[in-house]
């Protein structure tokens, strides 16, 4: 799905260079659920945008589900991201002066999709979210955990393969941040590949698998048995919250 | 097709800032009011100088004699001469390209009053001239009949005379015509009260102050001799009266035994070369308007692209989202210009209806003032107006692509974090 290979980044910071990619190599297969983690200025998020084809690479290659991206038209590169990855931020980034239904049906909307249909598929997504009453409702009408649904639900509606979130639960408090990733399980379990980006131990421990970066390199990367060991260590963040249910 | 999401962002956007929306939008506003009234007024001006001599013969040409300057054939320079009616009838059957040719006489104010009834007198122009005189300048009878050629041929003692004469000369209640009047001693019957339809003035004085009399009458009862103290022609069609000007002189300096290069002897004018003149300054005015009109609107458009740049800042993030969730750049520019054109366009109506509605009332309260003015009907046409509604969607469309090239040339990355 997923393969990049000696991906390096640098940014021009006026005359300094700051290298913040050294060779990234990664695969990451159809229905992963993974959690990328590193300290602040490791490159986590960095690697995210590449991902989501937000932000170009130097060195390397990437390929997404066999297409190699490098040098896009802005064009290609929206279609693209309209049409196979959907985005998930930390700080909701939804449109204000659009209802909770507008929001979701906006992807289609770039999609050329007439908008009664549109809207008629973005109360779906919304119903499944539990959101349906809210579907009139501005963004500065509801809470933190309301409006990441909206934006699960919008980065869902164009059926992406590939759901990238930044720090998902970065705004939200830890009963919401659960909620949260409970959906985000449920979303990963209907094939989609799940990407996460956190600093969270107990949220990275929901996950599938645990890429660490450090420096710019993959410095470990936890899955099956070493992310069992994981996961008893950081569960205890989750009996603190006392929400068994998500466990 | 009708995009409501593409509407409701704009007006969104707009509404979001109202104060701001306005105060830009104001700018395109006065920039298209000011060319509109300006444009209206010099339309005014030249209606107003226009409608004053549309009337009047624009081929035709004016001719008068002065004291020679030139010593020629014996005679010495500074001679006083005159036409003749002999020359009058060689010009009429040797130069085919006049189509009217009017002699005249000026009767001069002597001392004053010259015109007496009963117990009233007045001061006013007196003039002999041929029926096709009104061919040339055009005046109306408002009561009774014009001049004609029995007139002349009988040297019938009669008149026709301005509304000024009327109302000095006679009661309010009286009926002038049929009446007499006593002008420089000789009395002549009132057969016309004559209303002019220009105002380019020859001989001087008020044109309602005019009274007319049959030439051929007038160089009889004043004992002017075969002498003609002007005329007028005006030129066939398809010659120019220019060309008809410089023939006329060449062949009267001939018949006076006049130098050929003396060019004071022969007084002239033709009113085609002032209709150039006139034609040159309307049209100056048009330009100048323009320009002026053209500069404050690029004023207002400048002020649209610059509270634009303004808003794609303040929309960074917005557009980083829309971009990340699948906006073309193509899609970011097409709203960002829309939003301009918009705002550009919506000012721009304003402008134009209140621009247009000035002008009307004006066109009202000048139409009250009477035909005398020298400023009326000021109209926008509607190429005009359609042609400032062309400039202001271009205005709109440039004032828009700036900001949209810079709004796209940002990463969405760059974009969604900017917060942060």
């Amino acid at each position: 799905m997923i393969r990049l290979n000696n991906i390096h980044k640098s940014y021009e910071m006026g005359n300094n260079s700051l290298h913040v990619l050294k060779g990234i190599d990664l695969h990451i297969e159809q229905g992963d659920f993974v959690s990328i983690m590193g300290s602040s200025g490791s490159g986590k998020s960095t690697l995210l945008n590449i991902l989501g084809m937000l932000d170009n690479y130097d060195k390397g290659t990437y390929h997404l589900a066999g297409n190699l991206i490098s040098n896009m038209s802005e064009k290609k590169a929206a279609q693209l991201r309209n049409d196979m990855v959907g985005f998930i931020f930390q700080s909701f980034n939804l449109i204000s002066f659009k209802n909770a239904m507008e929001n979701v049906a906006l992807p289609l909307y770039y999609k050329g999709v007439p908008r009664k249909k549109r809207n008629l598929i973005a109360m779906e997504y919304l119903e499944k979210l539990g959101l349906k009453e809210w579907a009139n409702h501005m963004p500065n009408e509801m809470s933190g955990g309301q409006k990441q649904r909206v934006a699960i639900a919008r980065a869902l509606i164009s059926k992406p393969k590939i759901i990238l979130a930044d720090e998902p639960t970065g705004a939200l408090d830890s009963a919401t941040s659960y909620e949260v990733m409970d959906i985000m399980k449920d979303v990963n379990e209907s094939g989609i590949s799940v990407i996460i980006v956190t600093h969270e131990h107990d949220i990275a421990a929901m996950t599938n698998q645990i890429i660490r970066l450090k420096d710019g390199l993959i410095h470990e990367i936890i899955r099956n048995g070493e992310l069992k060991q994981f996961k008893k260590e950081f569960i205890h963040g989750l009996e603190a919250a006392k929400i068994p249910s998500y466990v | 097709m009708f995009d409501i999401d593409l509407w409701s962002e704009i007006v969104s956007a707009l509404k979001k800032n109202r104060m701001r929306s306005f105060m830009t939008a104001f700018g395109v506003f006065w920039g298209i009011f000011m060319l509109i009234i300006m444009s209206g007024a010099g339309k005014a001006l030249e209606n107003g100088i226009l409608d004053g001599v549309r009337a009047f013969a624009t081929n035709s040409a004016f001719f008068w004699t002065e004291r020679t300057s030139v010593p020629y054939a014996g005679f010495q320079r500074g001679r006083r001469w005159n036409y003749e009616n002999t020359d009058i009838q060689y010009l009429r059957e040797n130069v085919k390209e006049i189509e009217y040719l009017s002699p005249r006489l000026f009767g001069w104010q002597q001392g004053g009053n010259n015109t007496i009834r009963g117990e009233r007198n007045g001061a006013f122009n007196v003039y002999g001239d041929y029926p096709d005189y009104f061919k040339i300048d055009r005046w109306t009878p408002i009561k009774g009949r014009l001049i004609n050629e029995i007139d002349i041929l009988q040297e019938r003692k009669v008149c026709n005379i301005g509304e000024r004469v009327v109302e000095l000369m006679f009661a309010k209640d009286e009926n002038p015509i049929g009446q007499y009047l006593k002008v420089s001693g000789v009395y002549f019957q009132v057969v016309g009260v004559i209303h002019p339809e220009t105002r380019i003035n020859i001989g001087g004085g008020k044109k309602e102050e005019t009274i007319i009399i049959p030439f051929s009458t007038m160089q009889t009862a004043y004992n002017y001799g075969n002498v003609v103290h002007f005329f007028s022609v005006t030129s066939q069609q398809g010659h120019k009266v220019s060309d008809l000007e410089e023939k006329l002189k060449k062949i009267l300096k001939e018949r006076h035994k006049i130098a050929p290069e003396d060019l004071q002897a022969i007084g002239s004018f033709n009113i085609e070369k002032e209709f150039v003149k006139f034609s040159a300054l309307f049209l100056g005015i048009q330009v100048l308007t323009w320009i002026v009109g053209i500069g404050t609107l690029l004023a207002g458009v400048i002020g649209v692209s610059n509270i634009m740049l303004v808003i794609i800042k303040e929309r960074t993030q917005e557009i980083g989202i829309q971009r990340a969730i699948g906006a073309t750049p193509a899609v970011i520019v097409k709203h960002i210009v829309a939003e301009s054109v918009f705002l550009t366009v919506m000012a721009g109506y304003v402008g134009l209806s209140l621009g247009v509605g000035v002008l009307e009332i004006l066109n009202r309260i000048l139409q009250a003032g009477g035909d005398s003015l020298f400023f009326r009907n000021p109209e926008v046409n509607l190429s005009m107006a359609l042609s400032a509604l062309g400039v202001l969607v271009i205005s709109g469309i440039i004032a828009g692509l700036i900001p949209a090239r810079r709004a796209i040339s940002i990463k969405p990355i760059d974009a969604i974090r900017d917060e942060n």
